[in-house]
């Protein structure tokens, strides 16, 4: 038996540079493995609808300018046929089927015409910027905004992850998709959502979920930095609230870096969907916007409240809703005197009877027709934008009401009798 | 046959002869094993027989039981336990009666095969009178005899576990060889042959060590033999201490006073292999606290098995000046001889273990040393002051060492460029190195690399990467940890106006004449790797220009022809090193779109040389193309597919490489790198990988390291594939479910098997998780259905065992959701019905983890998805 060998390595590095080598490669390799997993993933896992409006599918390459624009939401029919395409194909959409994908992909709120139950425990309450709603999708080292329409409005290097050529080792399949308001005076994207992270999907996540996600990653990435060369525009996140009193409070009067168009109240429990929804609310008063009244393209009010209705075939006039709430009908001679076919939008303004509402419901609309909308235009108004444009000119929903709310729900709270009226 | 003679002639320096006889040997092994085993116990049991065959005849019986590869040593084993029992019983009988043999070497060559026997035949119960007719031998009279007896049973020791011993053997076993060590025994031979078996058999003495009467004797028994007249015998007996320490750290506080008495006096006084061993004592102390310190800094919080009893920082007064001490004992060439290992090269190795250990601590202890000898006339003092800093630079936190090496930094810089001794500057350059290593990159507070000393820096540096081979290595080594410090910086670089200068003078070093010394062509290659992997923007174009300049060496190496071997084994190791410079600027360049376009130009180029060194053949460089390939296939992408012809018979060669497991690894990986780049275009060549991977993982020749990675590479190939998996599917599955039940059989003795454990579940959840995903939106589909129910189960299993790290949790739960993905409905109810999958979706929802909270989001949404439907 002869001693034992106790040499020690002297002075020599830990490891050598080819087991470093050997290191540095099987990491690669499982990091490809997982991204090549993760996209596999994703594959079924985020199929979204792609909604195929109208039997005349609308070349919206050749979108003209609006001749009688309305500063106002977009509204959208999130139902229709359904092509299904998944977002990892989109991320990677060029020209006008970009346009045509994005153009349906946004959440968008409802107007708040009553305060919702439980505003406390499951809202989130945040004061909107003011200014151009699009998505930013970052891809294959370059980044792109689109409007709520589709078309781009922004193409430039960016922080987020894979927004520029500058990062090593970033995959093909590393892209991400953000919710944002563009926001002219300050040139800053304010990110009201995250839809796809470093190729992750939060569509079915819920808000509470996607926020908490935001923040941590969107300053991580470096995207809220100052713009540098890499780096054309900052992103910048929301103060976002639960919707206590003081929360709403500071949404609504707290100092903010840009001009504030209204407050937007997020359902915690929501996930991300396309379209209109009852769990995403906008409401606004002249306080903290300066678009409370629906302008024309000229900026002025008019006289009377406007709306966007759409004819159908048996002549009765219908919002965007789903399903579509009637408002009224056109008789056949009139429709044949006008030259208005099922399926076009409709101008009217509202006459002095207004609209009547019994036990809530919408009953009637005293309503004077004024004449076709432009072609480019694909939606009537919602219900809710009909309704919230009534009452701020008639009884607005003020900011009262919202805390006063809050009063009642807590004290109703402790003794739940159900109140039989 | 006469077995003598032809044992003789087969020692003959004829060679004819010899070839003849050992020609002569086989055959009758082959025709009859039992004859030719007994005749060859007859020769060495025979004291009539001359010693040169006696020897061999040992020799062979020796290595007819036992081979150092895995699967040889098995069919060895088998067929020792399928020979008539008659016979074994005879040839046992003559191994133990040459125990008394006169002569010595039939004696020691008897006491080998003795316990290579033992080594079979007590794991299954066999033989179980040895240990008591060995133990009989003992109380015999003849010195010779208990000498032997004593080698035998440390032979034994050596070969079998403790497991198959029982405690009562133990016991006597013990005790025989204490009684052997004791002061009172007579014969030199006998207390040296017990003071060596004791180092054998100490991991049998676990309950004799929690016996304190038995362990006080053990103690003094081993501590008295430190102190014998013999040499041999002092060094044996510190080795047993060293052993101690590291088997029974928790049990020796009592001793370590008496210890450090005889340690420090050995380092003192004794011979330099003594001193050697006592040393090495408290260095393997250091490796028992540093780890036991790491588990307290872990994740594992005070949940230790093994209490820190702080013996480094206790000793540490006496301790470190002892160690200097040894640093003023160094050879005149110790920097340019690479076997050697002397008193100051162990204490200053000893000396940086214990920095690791008491961080902060040994600082005030080490300066007054380093002031008092670092500008002495005599080099040796300015050597050992250089290393005594050089050592304590790990362990000691940023805040205590910064301040002092921005005072040391300027003198070492000087140091290496006016010193006149080589050794002093080999030292102060390797020093340097670890000052870029420890206390400089982007996560330091306060750079100790300004604005101002940079230019200095690189400049002596360089200079100095002129000097003799074995300074100049180390100024590479320097280099190279100046280098990684930046290579967190995206953009302007403090290296980027010196980056040019840096490259063209690494290249100058690699063709210098004297470069194979002190392996500083290897140093040269390695710091221009990592130049190239921490370059920036703004130096990338000139990684670029590196291209051709490295490919066109590696060309030259392929013009050479007629080497000799000599030559050629040089021309090796340089191809290696070239591939893996190409290998690092392919991963570089391919991944920056800034580069990405203009270096694909010389793909094809590449390609061809890689192809080129393949015909080579030699197993370093093929290991370092082939990795260099796989980032290849990951740059180029689906265009890759073009390569596959001429490149498959490689790729096939390498997954065949048993012997050389790291190769046969490696290829295993660029099979990955390739699926993921051709996607369903690598369909042609899947029937031939398969195969070859299928066979890999039946075969027990190949090392199990290489399994892990066979098995995620089947979902990569599944992911790439998709539904044409269907083929495979019959193969792969049942070996799948083996493996995953494998691994539920495997106790968790030990931290290694765990760990192993946990890599092979982790490979075979990746496949799991590949061949779900690649079957998704098929209609063939169901055929995973009946695999589905094993799978569940065994995500139960795995989730109720516990052992599971981060890794495999994370997996683990993605298949649970690949699964429920791809099945649907069909998965549903499985899932429901599955005894943890609900807790162990909700604990990885919960886990702090990000990696595996995201998983888990997602098998939460597939699962929700399939619950529902």
């Amino acid at each position: 038996m002869a001693p034992h060998d106790i040499r020690r390595p002297f002075k020599r590095a830990a490891i050598s540079d080819q087991q470093k080598r050997r290191e540095l490669s099987l990491q690669r390799q499982a990091q490809n493995r997982t991204e090549a997993q993760l996209q596999a993933r994703r594959l079924a896992s985020s199929i979204l609808s792609f909604p195929n409006h109208n039997s005349d599918p609308q070349p919206l390459e050749s979108l003209e300018p609006l001749v009688e624009e309305i500063v106002e939401e977009p509204e959208t029919d999130a139902a229709g046929d359904i092509t299904e395409i998944d977002i990892r194909q989109a991320a990677r959409l060029k020209g006008s089927e970009a346009r045509r994908w994005f153009a349906s992909q946004l959440m968008l709120p409802e107007w708040m015409i009553d305060v919702p139950d439980r505003l406390v425990e499951d809202w989130y309450v945040f004061a909107r910027p003011s200014g151009k709603r699009c998505f930013v999708v970052s891809s294959n080292g370059t980044t792109v905004s689109r409007l709520r329409n589709g078309s781009q409005l922004h193409r430039f290097p960016s922080a987020l992850p894979n927004g520029a050529k500058t990062k090593e080792s970033r995959s093909a399949q590393s892209y991400c998709i953000l919710d944002c308001i563009f926001h002219e005076l300050d040139q800053t994207y304010y990110v009201i959502d995250m839809v796809c992270w470093a190729g992750i999907s939060f569509y079915e996540c819920t808000a509470e979920f996607r926020f908490f996600w935001m923040n941590s990653k969107l300053v991580e990435s470096g995207a809220c930095e100052a713009p540098s060369n890499y780096h054309r525009y900052r992103f910048s996140l929301i103060p976002v609230y639960g919707c206590d009193h003081e929360g709403l409070q500071t949404a609504y009067t707290g100092e903010v870096p840009y001009v504030k168009d209204g407050l937007l109240f997020y359902n915690k429990h929501a996930h991300y969907q396309t379209g209109n929804t009852p769990l995403v609310l906008v409401w606004k008063d002249e306080t903290c916007s300066q678009y409370v009244i629906d302008t024309d393209n000229k900026g002025q009010v008019p006289n009377q409240q406007q709306v966007v209705l759409e004819l159908q075939d048996n002549g009765q006039l219908v919002t965007s809703d789903d399903p579509p709430v009637v408002l009224g009908c056109l008789n056949a001679t009139f429709t044949q005197e006008t030259g208005l076919h099922s399926g076009n939008l409709v101008r009217f303004a509202v006459n002095d009877g207004g609209l009547t509402f019994v036990d809530g419901k919408l009953e009637k609309a005293d309503l004077h027709y004024v004449g076709k909308v432009h072609r480019a235009r694909a939606f009537a108004d919602s219900y809710s934008k009909i309704i919230f444009q009534y009452m701020v000119r008639n009884s607005p929903l003020r900011i009262e009401h919202l805390f006063a709310s809050m009063g009642t729900v807590s004290e109703q709270g402790s003794n739940e009798v159900e109140m039989v009226g | 046959m006469e077995v003598t003679q032809v044992l003789l002639n087969a020692q003959s320096v004829d060679g004819s002869v010899r070839k003849h006889a050992e020609e002569s040997l086989k055959r009758f092994q082959d025709e009859n094993l039992a004859g030719f085993l007994l005749s060859l116990s007859g020769e060495l049991s025979s004291d009539e027989k001359p010693v040169d065959s006696r020897r061999l005849a040992g020799l062979i019986l020796k290595n007819a039981l036992d081979a150092k590869e895995q699967h040889r040593k098995f069919e060895l084993v088998q067929r020792w336990l399928s020979l008539d029992v008659g016979v074994k019983t005879q040839i046992k009988h003559c191994l133990l009666q040459t125990l008394s043999s006169h002569v010595h070497e039939a004696r020691s060559t008897a006491s080998q095969v003795i316990a290579k026997v033992a080594g079979i035949e007590l794991p299954q119960k066999q033989w179980p009178e040895l240990i008591s007719s060995l133990l009989a031998n003992i109380h015999q009279v003849p010195v010779h005899v208990k000498q032997a007896t004593l080698e035998t049973l440390g032979y034994m020791c050596e070969e079998v576990s403790p497991d198959v011993v029982e405690q009562e053997h133990v016991n006597k076993i013990l005790t025989a060889v204490v009684q052997g060590m004791n002061s009172s025994e007579g014969s030199t031979d006998v207390r040296l042959a017990a003071t060596r078996a004791m180092y054998n058999t100490l991991s049998f003495a676990q309950a004799n060590f929690s016996n304190d009467m038995e362990r006080d004797y053990i103690m003094k028994v081993v501590c008295e033999a430190t102190l014998s007249s013999e040499l041999k015998i002092r060094q044996a007996a510190f080795e047993c201490l060293v052993s101690i320490s590291s088997s029974y750290y928790e049990k020796i506080a009592p001793y370590m006073q008496d210890i450090f008495n005889i340690t420090a006096k050995a380092v003192k006084e004794d011979e330099e292999p003594v001193a050697l061993q006592a040393i090495e004592f408290w260095s393997s102390i250091c490796d028992e606290e540093i780890d036991i310190l790491e588990d307290y800094a872990g994740d594992f919080a005070g949940d230790s098995e093994i209490p820190c009893f702080y013996f480094i920082k206790k000793a540490l007064p006496a301790l470190v000046p002892m160690l200097l001490e040894t640093l003023l004992k160094q050879e005149e060439d110790q920097d340019q001889d690479e076997g050697v290992w002397n008193l100051a090269m162990a204490g200053g190795t000893c000396l940086g273990l214990v920095a690791r250990t008491v961080g902060d601590d040994i600082v005030p202890l080490v300066m007054p040393f380093i002031e008092e000898n670092i500008s002495k006339p005599d080099w040796r003092q300015r050597e050992a002051a250089t290393y005594a800093f050089g050592s304590i630079l790990e362990g000691p936190s940023p805040d205590k060492l910064t301040p002092l090496v921005n005072v040391a930094l300027n003198f070492m810089l000087t140091a290496l460029t006016t010193d006149p001794n080589n050794h002093v500057k080999d030292t102060t350059a390797w020093t340097l190195g670890r000052i870029f290593e420890f206390l400089h990159g982007s996560s330091m507070e306060t750079p100790i690399i300004t604005q101002a000393n940079c230019q200095q820096i690189i400049t002596v540096l360089l200079q100095s990467m002129k000097d003799a081979p074995n300074v100049a290595e180390k100024a590479c080594g320097a280099l190279y940890f100046l280098t990684q410090g930046f290579e967190d910086i995206d953009q302007t670089s403090p290296l980027t106006p010196y980056f040019q200068e840096i490259v063209q003078s690494l290249l100058l070093v690699t063709h210098r004449e004297d470069a194979g010394e002190s392996r500083l062509r290897t140093a040269a290659y390695e710091t221009l790797n990592e130049v190239v992997r921490c370059s920036t923007d703004e130096t990338v174009p000139m990684v670029l220009q590196l291209v051709p300049v490295i490919m066109m060496e590696l060309h030259k190496t392929l013009e050479e022809h007629n080497l000799s071997s000599d030559e050629r084994r040089k021309q090796n190791e340089l191809q290696g090193l070239l591939c893996g410079c190409l290998q690092v600027i392919i991963q570089k360049l391919g991944s920056l779109e800034q580069t990405k376009y203009a270096f694909m130009q010389y793909a094809d180029q590449i390609m061809n040389l890689f192809l080129r060194v393949f015909a080579f053949r030699s197993a370093t460089v093929h290991e370092e193309a082939m990795l260099a390939i796989g980032s290849l296939a990951y740059s180029t992408g689906q265009d890759f597919a073009k390569y596959m012809p001429e490149f498959y018979k490689y790729l096939e060669m390498g997954l065949q490489n048993f012997e050389e497991y790291q190769v046969c690894a490696v290829t295993v990986g660029v099979v990955g790198d390739i699926c993921r780049a051709l996607e369903e275009k690598v369909l042609p060549w899947c029937d031939g990988i398969m195969t070859q991977l299928l066979k890999d993982l039946s075969s027990n020749q190949l090392h199990r390291s290489v399994k892990p990675p066979i098995f995620s590479c089947f979902g990569d190939i599944a992911l790439a594939i998709g539904e044409n998996f269907e083929k495979y599917l019959m193969y792969a599955m049942p070996m799948l479910q083996s493996a995953a039940e494998l691994s539920a059989h495997t106790s968790s003795a030990d931290d290694e098997m765990i760990e192993y454990t946990n890599l092979l579940r982790n490979g075979i959840l990746e496949a799991y998780s590949g061949i779900f995903q690649g079957f998704k939106n098929s209609p063939k589909t169901q055929l995973l259905i009946p695999h589905a129910p094993h799978i569940v189960q065994f995500l139960d299993l795995i989730y109720m065992e516990k052992d599971m790290d981060d890794m495999v949790m994370k997996t683990a739960i993605g298949v649970l959701g690949d699964l429920a993905d791809t099945l649907g409905s069909n998965a549903g109810s499985l899932i429901q019905q599955s005894l943890s999958s609900k807790d162990f979706l909700n604990e990885c929802l919960s886990s702090d983890d990000h990696v595996i909270k995201e998983s888990a989001e997602w098998a939460k949404l597939a699962i929700g998805r399939a619950i529902s439907i």
